[in-house]
């Protein structure tokens, strides 16, 4: 469905679950303790919302959810990436790392648990809020994370 | 924010300053996108040509009343190098037609205490933002409208100086409201707007506004004599002191609070709050010109000399401290802090938006994505707009085309160019040399 009588499927590769099918879809290289360009990300893909019109609340929920995320990529993984997928429906945020992975999920969801060294707290960073603090923006949230291989954090806002 | 058309030489200086990027340069001359502008100044501030202007009031539109009062902003008595002191200042004012004067630096003191109030009965949310630069409130519509419930709803201190000093003028000459004239004397461009349009509230209390830059000439002739007069109004020393980055914090006195000047550096804050990444801060006062309203964009003293004085002058007051905040106090007191407070919707404004419908903003975005691939990535500006992305946008949006970029430009000549090449080399069947060769 398309609400401005645009050709269906234009702008991207068709999106999941009968949505119109236009859809946007990037992706933010993050490099592991690059404070310096850390945040870059979470901006970027708070203005692209911001110019899809996107109403504020939502922005605002992303964009908590990305940084924080970016923020993940910087202190705790060697590096990675954060992808931005949006359709009609939802927001979609990927995080994506190639390790170490995390051995315990359950305890790092929990509020104030960290594995971030010395050095990056007291730095003002890894005060263990990062996860829940994105699932707590998120509508659906999904962590998998395989030790060694790497972690994979998907988060979804819908939209309306 | 007016573009004066015959001095814009098409420079693209401006274009790079612009914080909500509401400049593009066409056929050599700048224009300005009227919903994105948020009035901070930064291109008259930028422009070396002088063409961009702020629209003010002239003393002739004093004449449509029967009783005037001027409403000097602090930073004006700063900008006047030749006064002894501000009565100096206040008499010519007098002299320029103007009945009274009521110093926005008591309103300042009023507005103080409404802040002090505001904070400690309003817990959430934090930071809270301070009203009183109408540029941010502006920017904050603009770029963070997820901000816009952190606005203390307080007015500005040159509202409520225009408000008490109508009022009294009212009560005490007998005379109807709409006979009574109010003009601020203001060194801000955002003022000027928010003087005759204000965010949030339902009337204006102010009649005009007149720009230092223009009216500082004529104050100045009548400078002398010895002529001396005393303001309706004056503020105390902390009143004075918010013309300067960090005065307000200063007067209301909350710890906790934050104070940020230039408007780039608002921007980084502001983006800090948004993003929620404040916590332990409970107010935040942020002030679009760099040090303050002293550095204002209609001023005409450097802001740094500016400041020297508006400190010796705020010093001179400190006497009469403890006097000027007890009758603030007890203005508010006597008409309410809702008298002061900003009581209409303050709305998002959508002028960053790629379209209204989501979809087609989505296919917009593509567009823009595909471009800025394409483009050079230089931001040199010479295709009128402030960066390679925002081009891309303006192609997006079909305001721009590719081959506006030079770059580009050089692409397709090149490859027009090559074709001519290719064809000038093709031999016509009447000519050519075929000798010896029979048709096959
Ligand atoms: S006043 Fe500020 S926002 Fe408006 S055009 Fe000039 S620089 Fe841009
Ligand atoms: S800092 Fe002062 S002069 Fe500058 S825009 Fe804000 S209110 Fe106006």
């Amino acid at each position: 469905m398309s609400c401005c009588g645009q050709p269906e499927g234009a702008g991207g590769a068709g999106g999941a679950d009968g949505a119109s099918g236009v859809m946007i879809s990037m992706e933010f290289p993050i490099v592991q303790y690059d404070f310096a360009a850390a945040g870059e990300a979470a901006a970027r893909i708070k203005q692209i919302l911001r110019q899809l019109g996107i109403s504020s609340d939502l922005v605002r929920r992303a964009a908590v959810a990305a940084y924080e995320a970016e923020m993940n990529l910087v202190i705790h993984a060697i590096g990675g990436s954060l992808s931005l997928v949006v359709d009609s429906g939802r927001i979609t945020l990927t995080s994506r790392d190639e390790g170490p992975g995390i051995p315990d999920i359950s305890l790092a969801m929990r509020e104030g648990f960290s594995t971030a060294s010395d050095e990056v707290r007291e730095m003002g960073f890894g005060a263990g809020m990062g996860l829940p603090n994105m699932k707590r923006c998120s509508d659906l949230f999904n962590i998998e994370s395989n030790m060694g291989a790497g972690t994979v954090v998907t988060i979804v806002i819908g939209v309306n | 924010m007016r573009l004066l058309e015959d001095k814009c030489k098409g420079c693209t200086n401006c274009i790079k300053r612009c914080p909500t990027e509401a400049i593009r340069v066409r056929e050599g001359k700048a224009v300005i996108s009227v919903e994105r502008c948020i009035d901070c100044g930064e291109c008259v501030r930028t422009c070396e040509n002088h063409a961009k202007a702020v629209i003010t009031s002239s003393l002739d539109d004093l004449m449509r009343f029967d009783y005037r009062i001027a409403v000097p902003a602090p930073t004006l008595y700063g900008q006047i190098r030749r006064a002894q002191n501000p009565d100096e200042v206040v008499w010519a004012l007098l002299q320029l037609g103007f009945d009274s004067v009521c110093d926005v630096s008591y309103g300042a003191d009023i507005a103080t205490e409404c802040i002090r109030r505001y904070v400690s009965s309003h817990p959430e949310p934090r930071p809270l933002i301070s009203a009183a630069c109408p540029a941010v409130v502006r920017l904050i519509q603009v770029r963070f409208p997820g901000l816009i419930p952190h606005i203390a709803r307080v007015e500005s201190p040159m509202y409520a100086a225009a408000r008490v000093s109508r009022l009294e003028a009212a009560r005490s000459l007998g005379i109807d409201d709409a006979r009574i004239g109010v003009f601020f004397i203001t060194p801000c461009a955002a003022k000027v707007t928010s003087a005759i349009a204000p965010v949030g509230s339902v009337q204006s209390y102010v009649d005009g506004a007149i720009s230092i830059a223009d009216i500082y000439g004529q104050i100045v002739s009548r400078l002398g004599a010895n002529g001396v007069a005393r303001p309706m109004h004056r503020g105390s020393s902390l009143g004075f002191g918010w013309a300067r980055n960090g005065g307000e914090l200063r007067a209301i006195g909350i710890r906790n609070s934050l104070a940020v000047d230039g408007i780039h550096n608002v921007l980084g804050v502001l983006e800090e709050a948004d993003g929620g990444r404040l916590s332990g801060v409970d107010y935040i006062e942020a002030l679009a010109c760099p040090a303050g309203c002293v550095g204002g964009p209609v001023t005409v003293e450097n802001p740094f000399v500016a400041r020297v004085r508006m400190r010796e002058i705020s010093e001179s007051l400190e006497g009469n401290t403890a006097e000027a905040i007890a009758s603030a106090i007890g203005t508010v007191d006597e008409l309410g802090e809702e008298f002061f407070s900003i009581s209409g919707e303050i709305p998002p404004l959508s002028g960053l938006e790629l379209d209204a419908c989501l979809e087609t903003a989505i296919m917009k975005m593509s567009e823009l994505e595909r471009m800025v691939e394409g483009l050079p990535g230089l931001d040199c500006g010479a295709c009128g707009s402030p960066t390679c992305r925002s081009h891309a946008e303006d192609i997006a949006c079909g305001r721009a085309s590719e081959i506006d970029c030079v770059f580009k430009l050089r692409e397709r000549m090149q490859e027009v160019a090559e074709e001519l090449l290719r064809l000038a080399k093709k031999d016509v069947p009447s000519m050519g040399k075929r000798e010896g060769k029979s048709l096959p």
